[in-house]
């Protein structure tokens, strides 16, 4: 399998409602050990300002991965996901994310570099949500192995 | 509140924790993130793609860590940016037959690495080590601050 030096510059639309849950904030709060009762308690989230409990820093990876996952089995890229390395990742907030959003994610694919027998890909994900509100912006480079890597 | 503007100091220290991690800690980290590669549960698995055991999520870590930052400042809407690389795995062993015993340490440490007065932002650098290495490189959260 190679990498299709063509992707980048490519965008992927976005796909579906990512509907943010009070639940979800919780358990993924959990998941990595936050404790902050902003997170759990819609009265101490109130408290700091927010409207409903506030998603952890890293939360919006839910969101990023899924569009990710549109540009992994896409049959043309020529991405094989055993071989994907996570190697950077970037989350930038323009405002926090809150129980009840609705959001979608638009994926762009911003650069593919030669790596030995791989490529890195850098990703950028826009989190809108469903209003056309900004809420994240996020960017990840997955370094994909060759096959002697 | 305990962070107060006027006195931050570029160098000055927010503070350490500890993270213990257990394959259990990953399973429920696949389950909230839907990231179920099978390398952070599946022994033979990870074995398999010649990995030298169960790899936590780079992402589970790098969330944990951010907690450091999100109880100094005491709001985690603060986290305005938050980035890193990730350059070694953090290898969780199986310690099922052992309750309560990590399968991985993880220290995190926080120093203040810039301010902008201007933007009433600052940048915590973040140190994390498992076994003596540094397992996310350049992790940098910048928070608004109040």
């Amino acid at each position: 399998m190679t990498i299709n030096p063509d992707l980048q510059g490519r965008s992927y639309p976005a796909g579906e409602t990512y509907s943010v849950g009070r639940e979800a904030i919780r358990d993924f709060a959990r998941a990595v050990k936050a404790t902050h009762p902003a997170h759990y308690d819609v009265e101490a989230a109130a408290a700091l300002g927010h409207a409903d409990l506030v998603a952890p820093p890293t939360f919006a990876i839910i969101v990023a991965q899924r569009a990710d996952a549109q540009l992994i089995a896409d049959p043309d890229a020529g991405i094989d996901f055993t071989r994907v390395v996570h190697a950077d990742q970037r989350f930038i907030h323009h405002r926090p994310i809150v129980a009840g959003d609705q959001l979608v994610a638009e994926l762009h694919v911003d650069q593919v570099r030669s790596m030995g027998g791989g490529a890195m890909i850098t990703t950028r994900a826009e989190i809108t949500t469903t209003d056309g509100e900004r809420t994240a912006t996020t960017t990840s480079s997955l370094l994909v192995r060759g096959e002697d890597q | 509140m305990a962070v107060s503007p006027a006195t931050l100091e570029v160098g000055q220290q927010i503070g350490s924790a500890t993270i213990d991690i257990t394959r259990q800690d990953l399973v429920r980290y696949a389950g909230a993130s839907g990231d179920f590669n099978p390398i952070h549960w599946n022994q033979a698995f990870a074995e398999g793609v010649g990995l030298p055991g169960v790899i936590a999520h780079g992402m589970f870590t790098m969330g944990a860590a951010v907690q450091l930052v999100t109880d100094w400042i005491g709001d985690p809407a603060a986290v305005v940016d938050y980035q890193t690389r990730f350059t070694k795995p953090v290898i969780v062993a199986d310690t099922t037959a052992q309750p309560g015993e990590p399968g991985a340490v993880v220290e995190v440490a926080g120093v203040v690495g810039a301010i902008d007065a201007e933007a009433s932002t600052a940048r915590i650098d973040l140190t994390v080590t498992y076994a003596g290495q540094k397992v996310l490189v350049k992790a940098q959260a910048v928070v608004r601050l109040p």
